[in-house]
């Protein structure tokens, strides 16, 4: 009987623990190791020589300049992808949401680059961001307009890099938001339109509420996706010209090597900030947020 | 207050035409019910004057004016849709207040304007709500509510009962045929239901395939139907019809227009047959009735025979009606109904 009762009791945690497992393995445990490696000034040739030193890795990091101009390359670019692809994407879905031949093979090339490896895509805006012989400037060039360094300079290369980001991952989100438009039903705008309701006021005051889910879900995923930005950097700048382009993760990819403890606590920090404005998000948004 | 007029008005969608040609003059302050089949093109016709999907040649005309050219928001037309199309996204306030807030209705008369609808429709404790807490009768109301707060000149329904339970919509159908003498104004309701068309009109429009098939008050529908359509569509179950032989000429009586007698009696429409089906319905009882001349149903009140049982089935001279083979109606003062009589008289067997 009382046998019985232990194995029922126990029936639910044996069968979830191989996932409770996978998740410790992958997931708990590196966070922790994380967090173990951040207080250390850790040695990778010669583990004996690694020494405990509390937050001293911390407060290195909050004394250094290059790492405020990581974090601050780090805002500019996330709020620079996250602003340009919600607005660019919404644009181009409330043009794509109408059912037509063209519009689906617009919607088709929108969507390409995602399918493209990014360093691909990378590597072919490198060759036409160059500024002598780069595709780029001699459009601008044809045109009359001025031609711009691109990445070579730092003050226009942030703006480059954020701006293939946008090129690569507009696709994806205008593919969510036409679905979330496609789906409201015409009887609402219909109502809406008896109801003697303009076309901005239709937008704001139906079409956002109604898709307001995809947007937060994309802000959120947005954010912390451009919060860890890398290959991008990683390919076309290599952190330059003078860390105009250098982010957070690659910041702590460059001193993998060299101070592996430091890196980590990077790493941790970086974690924080993503928790912390998730939670913001949720906090100050959620309630303008319509679920059905 | 407003009358609708169709002028040679025709629909197509995608070069098929749904509707051609059609005239229609809808009385200011009636309610008009537009009745018919599935897909006969009532929706499509209300959603002409609504101006949500305009003709395609012809002119509709709200209070003698041309409204072709005016915005679905500036016709002085409110519409409940079948599907309620609510703003999931606003309050049952919000939902109210919006096209009055569009319209520029200040404030305090907008707060006003709620408060006392929202009572009039009984929704008073769920301004604040989200529709998606609200049950279907409730939508429905709100729905209603959107509706009567922009004091429209026309008010538009297409099938506003049908998402709701048996019960509810007899409650319902009392509530707008009261609502509709509140407020005098043009009532146009669409159904394919003949009951509600039957119980709510001041005048039946009934069509089928995009074509008028008779306009009238309901008892005239019911007792003077002007074709086959019309006779065999109102009323349940649907009018007998049988072939008077030459000339393609019908004669049609309705199910509770015919009497059961184990006797033949002295009616011009008499006839033996056995009672195949009995249904009992409570109050009356449905009966089939197989015959040489065909299968008749019969309706009566009172429950006195049984399947298998021989039965005469009679019908009254004015209780029988006859269609030419146009399919129309032949009425009495036309010389032939005579002869049609006394051809079915002949014909009767016992
Ligand atoms: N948007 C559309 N595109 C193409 N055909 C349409 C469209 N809307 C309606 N139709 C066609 O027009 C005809 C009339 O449709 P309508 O919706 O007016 O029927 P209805 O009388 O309201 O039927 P129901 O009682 O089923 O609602 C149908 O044959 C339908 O297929
Ligand atoms: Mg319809």
């Amino acid at each position: 009987m009382d046998k019985q009762r232990l194995g029922e009791t126990l029936r639910p945690y044996l069968m979830i623990a191989p996932a409770m497992a996978g998740i410790f393995l992958f997931v708990l445990y590196p966070v922790v190791f994380l967090g173990y490696l951040s207080l250390y000034d850790y040695n990778l040739m010669n583990k004996a020589k690694s020494k405990f030193i509390g937050f001293d890795n911390f407060a290195e990091i909050f004394s250094r300049e290059d790492f405020y101009k990581s974090l601050s390359n780090t805002v500019i670019y996330t709020a620079g992808v996250v602003v340009l692809t919600l607005l660019l994407s919404l644009l181009l879905a409330v043009w794509l949401s109408k059912k037509s031949k063209f519009n689906v093979f617009v919607q088709a090339g929108i969507f390409t680059p995602h399918v493209v490896s990014i360093v691909s895509i990378a590597l072919v805006w490198l060759w036409m961001m160059e500024p002598n012989l780069g595709f780029l400037n001699y459009v601008l060039k044809a045109l009359g307009l001025p031609t711009s360094e691109w990445l070579q300079s730092s003050r226009s290369a942030l703006m480059s890099v954020i701006l293939v980001s946008v090129w690569q991952g507009i696709g994806y989100y205008v593919l969510i938001i036409v679905a979330a438009l496609q789906s409201i039903s015409p009887s609402i705008y219909e109502a809406a339109a008896l109801d003697n309701a303009n076309k901005l006021r239709t937008f704001w005051k139906i079409t956002l509420p109604m898709i307001s889910p995809q947007l937060f879900f994309i802000l959120v995923i947005m954010t912390i996706g451009s919060f860890k930005v890398f290959d991008t950097v990683k390919v076309m700048t290599g952190g330059g010209p003078n860390n105009a382009t250098n982010t957070l993760v690659y910041y702590i990819y460059e001193n993998r090597t060299t101070n592996i403890g430091y890196a980590s606590a990077t790493g941790v920090v970086l974690m924080a900030i993503i928790a912390l404005l998730t939670f913001v998000y949720f906090r100050l948004l959620s309630r303008r947020v319509h679920y059905q | 207050m407003a009358s609708i007029e169709f002028v040679r008005v025709s629909k197509a969608f995608d070069k098929q035409e749904v509707i051609k040609d059609l005239n229609l003059t809808i009385e200011d302050g009636k309610f008009t019910v537009l009745v018919g089949p599935s897909g006969c093109g009532k929706t499509t016709l209300l959603r002409m004057i609504a101006g949500l999907d305009p003709q395609t040649s012809g002119s509709v005309l709200i209070d003698g004016k041309d409204v072709t050219r005016i915005a679905p928001g500036k016709r002085g037309v409110a519409m409940v849709f079948q599907n309620y199309a609510i703003y999931p996204t606003m309050s049952v306030r919000e939902n109210i207040e919006f096209g009055l807030v569009n319209n520029k209705v200040g404030k305090a008369e907008r707060e006003e304007l709620v408060e006392s609808i929202g009572k009039a429709v009984g929704l008073s404790d769920y301004l604040d709500r989200k529709p998606s807490t609200l049950s279907g009768g409730q939508r429905q109301r709100v729905a209603l509510a959107r509706a009567m707060v922009k004091k429209p000149s026309v008010f538009l329904m297409d099938e506003p009962l049908s998402n709701l339970d048996a019960k509810l919509r007899v409650q319902m159908r009392i509530e707008l045929i009261e609502l509709h003498k509140k407020l005098g104004t043009t009532f146009v309701y669409v159904t394919h239901d003949q009951v509600e068309a039957m119980s709510m009109a001041d005048k039946i429009v009934l069509m089928n395939k995009g074509v008028i098939q008779q306009e009238a008050p309901p008892d005239t529908m019911y007792r003077r139907p002007s074709n086959r359509f019309t006779a065999q569509f109102i009323g349940t179950p649907p009018m007998n019809i049988g072939e008077l032989g030459a000339g393609g000429i019908k004669y049609g009586f309705r199910p509770e227009s015919a009497v059961l007698s184990e006797v033949q009696g002295d009616e011009p429409f008499s006839v033996r047959g056995v009672i195949a089906t009995r249904e009992m319905l409570g109050s009356e009882t449905i009966y089939q009735v197989r015959s040489d001349s065909g299968n008749f149903m019969v309706k009566r009140s009172e429950d006195l025979f049984a399947a298998g049982q021989e039965v005469f089935v009679g019908v009254a001279a004015e209780k029988l009606h006859f269609f030419g083979e146009d399919e129309r109606r032949i009425e009495e003062k036309q010389g032939a109904y005579r002869d049609y009589l006394e051809a079915l008289r002949g014909r009767s067997h016992g």
